[in-house]
Formats: structure tokens, C-alpha cells, sequence
């Protein structure tokens, strides 16, 4: 075979194991009850694949191939260790994969991907590990790449991996989908965790663009992965339970993501909301998502990430900035708040106030909710009030504040917004 | 009366010991635990996954909260312990849950070591 020949159908391989790879690697788990063995074998199904398949063709059902020859290559392992450890029982080598093709081809794996993610997202292990873990096994991410998007070295990466690994296995962590007792707290879990991969790829961070790119379309996927599992089990009350938030999330998601191509200048700087320009904004995204969240809303499950959602379609819906229904989105965020209190959320609300009726209006929310220490070293607060004070006339207060947010910030492109807006007031 | 003895030691140090090393320690304890046989004195006792395996859980308001880790507070001391059978980490979570020192303190679980 040519150089070129063997390139593209290296490519192709590895395309179809990344499309089935988290399918493979719960089946794996499934069987073995240990990350370890399933991705020792799934790592040697995938060197198998890269020598069998451009000779012998890629067999009907990959995902079927791929799960039968990992399960033999990890059984003649463990067999082979066994020995080792001294036993002397007969080492049978289990058929090789074209001996089985046929009847492979008509085999069915259940999907057992929610198992998985409910597994890796599991309250016991701590959440940067959830989050480290899912990116892993779901979303195929190597243990470098998770590291750079998280900004931590690659061996406290790996081993926060293995340790986590070991906890689920050594501590007997179940792999399952939970029915019992505190199934919401371990729903709330896993959509946090896809949410928190979105975010850390949404969020201006000092990570690389691409990488950021990478999470944000890793965790849509995961999303979706969830909603589609979600709709193959709608009869459970779990899924049940699950089902309107995990559409909510994927509407949220998308529809920040859609936004995305304007919320950064050409020059990298961040554009706020009301001056980006809205021809960038992917409508197509848009109306999937709005479609998404109706969906969702019509079970009458009201819950944050639908209310977020709710918050974000509005913006999207608007044709200008000068368009946005301000008041509906400051009663969304009072529900918000009631739901989950925050003062994260308080100061949104306080913001979208001062847009419905006026900075004063939106002043006085802010002050009210008694931010001022919760909030203290979050620059955004002390960026929102001192927006509320400049646009009031009160200059002075307004340049403390915005000097106080520029101490606070990290990011170059908002601590740039934020020095352009002291400069003007300095004029 | 009955009395628990807690043992504390340097995991890490244990981590970082010899097969041998381990062997000889382990010899230690079979003969301590003999001993304890032989004197009438031997009520239970088992060694523990390290802190890295143990789970923590608390009931504040009603709602609990399950954490990765020891308990790690030091204005609480240890004031009693169970060993319980549970088929998973969920049910050995669910057990810690009806347990009163979970409203009152926080329950640290540690899967038992089987030997």
C-alpha cells in the first residue's frame, strides 16, 4: 500500500474509533468493572483495527468489532496474568477477530454510555476529578490534552486520573444508572460536570483557542449524547427527572455557543453582549435550540439550566440589542434566584433591572441584595456597579469602582474594556 | 468495657514501602492479632484502604452532602465507629445517611481491605 493510501485509511480508523470509542469503553467497563483493563483493551481493539482493517475492510458493525476484540485481547490478559501469578491453568488464546466476523456482525451491544457518565460523575470522587474523568472516557480527550485545557501539569493530570480510576474500582463504586434514594443530587452532578466543560471552554481563560473550541464542542456533545440516551429510556423515572433539564443544558449551550464568532474582535479583545454584531450569530444554532427549549419547557419541570436557557434565547431572539425584553429576562433571573440563590445571579438580575427601568432601578436592586461582601473580589460586580454609576453621572464613584474591578481581573481582553472605560471618564 | 484503637500512620511511607517491607509488617500484625487471640482481648479489627478510597458524608438541613476524601475537621474527634456490609459505595452511602452522627458530625467511610 502506498504511503498516501495508508494514511487516509489510518484517518478513517481512527474516525470511526473516536466515533464509537465511548460506546466501546462502557461496554468494556461494563463487563470488566475496571477503567484500567477496558482501556488497556480498548487501546489494543484500536492497534488491532489499524493493522486488520485497511487489509481486510471495515467490518459491517466497527462498534460490535471493536467490543468483541477488546473483550478477548483483555480476557487473554487476564488469563495470561493469572499464570504469571502462578496458576497453571491452560492458556487458551480466545479466536482471533475474523474467526468471529459473522457472527459479530448480528451481535448487539446494549449502550451502556449513561451508566458511564453516571459512574464518572459520581459525588464521591471530587468534581475536578468527574470532570478530568468524563473528558476521558466519554469524550476520548488524552490525559495531555485535558491537562493543557485545565491548565495543570500532565502528571497531576494522570494522576488524578488513576486515582479516580482506582477509587471507582477499590471503593466500589457502582456502575449504573441510579434508581434509588438521591437519584437528583447525582442528575444535578452530571450536568454540572457538562456544564463545567462547557464553561471552561467558553469562558475567556488563558488556555488556547482551539483547545477552547475543543471543550465547548466536547461538552455539546456530551449533551446530546445524554438527551439521546435520555430519549431511548423514557419510560424510568430517572430519565424522567432528568430529561427536561438535560435539553435545557444543550439549549443553553448552544445557544452561547452560537453566539460565539462575536464575541471576540478580530484583535481578540471581548465584545459585550449589546455590541456585538448579530449577522456573526449562527441563526440556524439558534432556532435548533429555541426548538430544543420549548421541547423541554412543555414538561413543565422548570429548572436552572432552562431558565438559563430561557435568559439566553431571549438575547438570541432579539434582531438589536435595543430589542431585548429586559423584563422578562429580570423575571426570569428572580425565578432563577429563588431556585438557586446566588449572588452571582443576584447581580445578573440587578443588571437586567437597570435595563427594563433605569440604572437607579437597577442601582438600588444591586445594593439591596447586599452583594457588596459576597461579591467583593468579583470583578464583575464592582465592572457592573461602576457601569450603573457612570451611566448616573457619578464619575467619580465610577472610576473607583471600575479601578477596583481592573485590580480584580485576570483576563486581557475584559482588564482592556475596562481600562478604555477608565480612560474615557479620566478625559 | 470495649475499646476501639485507632491507628494512625504515614500513608505515604506505607505507599512507599518494599513488597518485603510490607510482608514484615503484616507478619507483625498477624502475630499482635494472635496474641490479642490468646489473651481473650481480640473483638474485631480490620486495616483500611488508604484516606484517598474514604468518602464522607453529612446531613445539614435535611440535605446531604457527599464529598470526596477524609473528614478533615479538627474541631470533631472521632466518637465511635461501625462496620457495616453494603453491596456498593452507593449503599454503604446510603447506610452513612440514616446514621445520627451525619446530622450531628459527618461520617467518614473507608472501604474495609479484604485480605
Amino acid at each position: 500500500m502506498s504511503d498516501a493510501s495508508h494514511e487516509a485509511a489510518r484517518a478513517s480508523v481512527e474516525r470511526i474509533f473516536h466515533d464509537e470509542r465511548g460506546r466501546v469503553l462502557a461496554a468494556l467497563v461494563g463487563v470488566f468493572g475496571d477503567f484500567q483493563i477496558a482501556e488497556d483493551a480498548l487501546h489494543d481493539a484500536l492497534v488491532t483495527a489499524l493493522e486488520r482493517w485497511p487489509v481486510d475492510g471495515v467490518p459491517r458493525n466497527p462498534g460490535a468489532w471493536l467490543t468483541t476484540t477488546a473483550r478477548h485481547r483483555a480476557v487473554d490478559k487476564l488469563r495470561r496474568d493469572r499464570r504469571v501469578a502462578g496458576g497453571d491453568e491452560e492458556l487458551v488464546r480466545l479466536p482471533a477477530p475474523e474467526v468471529v466476523a459473522d457472527e459479530m456482525d448480528a451481535m448487539i451491544y446494549p449502550d451502556e454510555r449513561l451508566k458511564l457518565i453516571f459512574t464518572c460523575c459520581h459525588p464521591a470522587l471530587a468534581q475536578e476529578a468527574q470532570v478530568a474523568l468524563t473528558l476521558r472516557t466519554l469524550g476520548g480527550l488524552s490525559t495531555e490534552e485535558i491537562a493543557r485545557a485545565f491548565l495543570t501539569p500532565v502528571p497531576t493530570m494522570a494522576q488524578r486520573l488513576v486515582r479516580a480510576q482506582r477509587k471507582i474500582r477499590d471503593a466500589g463504586i457502582p456502575f449504573e444508572v441510579p434508581e434509588r434514594l438521591g437519584v437528583g443530587e447525582r442528575v444535578a452532578s452530571v450536568l454540572a460536570v457538562v456544564y463545567l466543560i462547557f464553561n471552561a471552554g467558553y469562558e475567556a481563560g488563558e488556555s488556547d483557542d482551539l483547545m477552547r473550541l475543543h471543550l465547548c464542542e466536547e461538552a455539546i456533545d456530551l449533551g446530546r449524547t445524554l438527551v439521546s440516551l435520555l430519549d431511548d429510556l423514557a419510560e424510568s423515572a430517572t430519565v424522567r427527572l432528568f430529561m427536561p433539564e438535560a435539553m435545557g443544558l444543550l439549549a443553553l449551550m448552544r445557544l452561547h455557543h452560537a453566539r460565539r464568532r462575536a464575541r471576540v474582535s478580530p484583535e481578540g479583545a471581548l465584545v459585550l453582549l449589546e455590541a456585538q454584531d448579530r449577522r456573526l450569530w449562527d441563526r440556524e444554532v439558534i432556532a435548533e435550540a429555541v426548538l430544543l427549549l420549548d421541547r423541554a419547557l412543555a414538561a413543565r419541570q422548570p429548572g436552572p439550566y432552562q431558565l438559563q436557557a430561557a435568559i439566553a434565547a431571549l438575547h438570541a431572539q432579539a434582531p438589536e440589542a435595543a430589542d431585548t425584553d429586559w423584563r422578562q429576562i429580570a423575571a426570569l433571573y428572580a425565578a432563577l434566584a429563588e431556585m438557586t440563590p446566588s449572588p452571582v445571579i443576584e447581580l445578573n438580575r440587578a443588571v437586567a433591572v437597570a435595563m427594563a427601568d433605569g440604572p437607579l432601578a437597577g442601582l438600588m436592586q444591586l445594593d439591596r441584595a447586599g452583594l457588596d461582601i459576597a461579591l467583593a473580589e468579583y470583578h464583575l460586580y464592582h465592572a457592573a456597579r461602576a457601569d450603573l454609576l457612570r451611566r448616573l453621572g457619578m464619575r467619580g464613584d465610577a472610576l473607583l469602582e471600575y479601578r477596583r474591578a481592573l485590580d480584580l481581573c485576570r483576563n486581557a481582553a475584559e482588564r482592556a474594556f475596562l481600562q478604555s472605560r477608565i480612560a474615557t471618564l479620566e478625559r | 468495657m470495649k475499646y476501639l484503637l485507632m491507628i494512625y500512620t504515614n500513608e505515604a511511607n506505607d505507599a512507599g514501602a518494599t513488597p518485603e517491607e510490607q510482608m514484615a509488617v503484616m507478619t507483625e500484625y498477624r502475630a499482635y492479632t494472635q496474641q490479642l487471640h490468646d489473651h481473650n482481648a481480640y473483638k474485631g479489627g480490620e486495616a483500611l484502604m488508604p484516606t484517598s478510597m474514604a468518602t464522607t458524608v453529612r446531613i445539614r438541613d435535611g440535605k446531604r452532602a457527599i464529598t470526596d476524601g477524609p473528614f478533615a475537621e479538627t474541631k470533631e474527634q472521632l466518637g465511635g465507629f461501625f462496620i457495616i456490609e453494603a453491596p456498593d459505595l452507593n449503599g454503604a452511602i446510603e447506610a452513612a445517611s440514616m446514621c445520627p452522627g451525619a446530622k450531628y458530625g459527618s461520617v467518614e467511610l473507608r472501604p474495609v481491605m479484604e485480605m
